[in-house]
């Protein structure tokens, strides 16, 4: 039986992705931020895992303005890194697990929540972000990848309480199949960020320590804050937090924390990053 | 009944809803073409022209031609979407998002280094910051 072994979250900026491929990882400015990605690397280089669940938001690259999906699941064998405007990431393809993504589609559905099927995508900085920052630069990605796109850039995203019970949903649907597999679930994206408009380059520290501390312990309670509070708070682009809820819904309700990063700045935005075992 | 849109209070900030989804579909579209080499090298060698060939308002075209990023988000645009138009002139989010806030560059980088932007006076309109 496939099992949920541990969830990660990680803010993914794409000025993390350039300062990567262009070899700044020890400029004076990134120094600090990729100092606090060490533990994560060596603690996956042990785990292993055989496959990622990478939940994280499509920035207009593979989802324009013709369609829409708010959950959709990515079932095809291979993804490319998508060309963002400055050409793609010299990073590697994406191996997929069709059998499990198929296997998680018709569960999760059956569970009411209705997921859109893409065998057709290019995924760009939102996932293949998170993977340089555990994983480096390997010549080919050490395990497969399932993207998991929610929208968060065309109001309304979706709710957190509606993100934390997805990730039910995805665990009932994991810890159904039946090929021995050690998974994780990813949640990526944020934390207090805003890109645009005259209040561009808010940060709120306060709220993202307490959302560190409280997607930990108080997952229940986290979930019920409202979409306002995320755009007032955090800023609008800080609203790609809810992601980290269904990372949170997949695990355990009680879960031991590994492993707690904070940073500012990273170009505009608060970097976040948890690794949480199921206990 | 009205849609409630608790958000609108919110200072200095626009938020992609359904009418500026709507609003801003050819502008976000015509920015989605420019994920192609080949059309960013058409449009940078000939913008009006590339503009021309998109059902987009005269305001938007201008704010695109000016790069009045404020505008193209006032028009319906959305950064997610905008970002294209930056990357393809080879600038960075740092640099697009300073180029919305009236700071220079260096004080907005600055800022950033110093913690960024406090949300305090920066949570309502109205709000004294």
């Amino acid at each position: 039986m496939a099992r949920i072994t541990a969830g990660v979250a990680t803010s993914h900026v794409p000025a993390i992705g350039a300062a990567i491929d262009l070899g700044k990882t020890q400029d004076d400015y990134w120094a600090p931020l990729f100092k606090g990605y060490e533990f994560g690397k060596n603690w996956i280089e042990k785990e292993k895992p055989d496959v990622i669940l990478l939940v994280y938001n499509d920035h207009a690259s593979a989802f324009g303005m013709d369609l829409i999906p708010t959950f959709a699941i990515g079932c095809a064998e291979e993804f490319a890194p998508s060309d963002e405007g400055w050409g793609p990431r010299p990073v590697p393809r994406v191996q997929g697990h069709p059998e499990l993504a198929w296997h998680i589609m018709q569960s999760v559905i059956q569970d009411d929540f209705d997921l859109t099927v893409v065998n057709e995508m290019t995924v760009d900085h939102g996932l293949t972000v998170p993977l340089s920052l555990m994983f480096g630069q390997p010549e080919a990605w050490p395990c497969k990848v399932i993207p998991f796109a929610v929208n968060v850039v065309v109001y309304p995203p979706p709710s957190g309480q509606r993100c934390y019970n997805l990730g039910k949903a995805l665990r009932r649907a994991i810890e159904s199949f039946d090929d021995d597999l050690n998974v994780q679930v990813w949640g990526t994206g944020g934390m207090s960020h805003q890109l645009q408009g005259p209040r561009a380059g808010l940060i709120n520290s306060e709220f993202d320590q307490d959302f560190l501390e409280r997607i930990v312990n108080d997952p229940e309670g986290l979930a019920k804050l409202p979409h306002i509070d995320y755009v007032r708070e955090a800023g609008s682009e800080g609203i790609e937090l809810v992601m980290w809820m269904i990372m949170r819904g997949a695990l355990n309700e009680n879960v031991k924390e590994l492993y707690r990063f904070y940073h500012v700045p990273a170009s505009n935005t608060a970097v976040g990053h948890l690794i949480l075992e199921n206990s | 009944m009205a849609l409630d849109k608790p958000y609108e209070d919110v200072p200095g900030t626009t938020i992609f809803d359904a009418e500026r989804a709507r609003q801003g579909y050819h502008l976000n579209q015509f920015c989605m073409s420019l994920m192609k080499a080949e059309n960013r090298e058409r449009f940078l060698s000939g913008e009006r022209a590339y503009l021309d060939e998109w059902r987009m308002t005269e305001d938007q075209k201008q704010a695109v031609l000016d790069r009045d990023y404020n505008r193209m988000i006032a028009l319906g645009g959305n950064v997610y979407f905008l970002s294209k138009i930056f990357s393809s002139d080879g600038i960075s989010f740092e640099q697009a998002a300073s180029s919305m806030t009236g700071q220079t560059r260096d004080e907005y980088r600055q800022m950033m280094l110093n913690g960024g932007r406090s949300p305090d006076g920066n949570r309502y309109v109205g709000e004294e910051g």
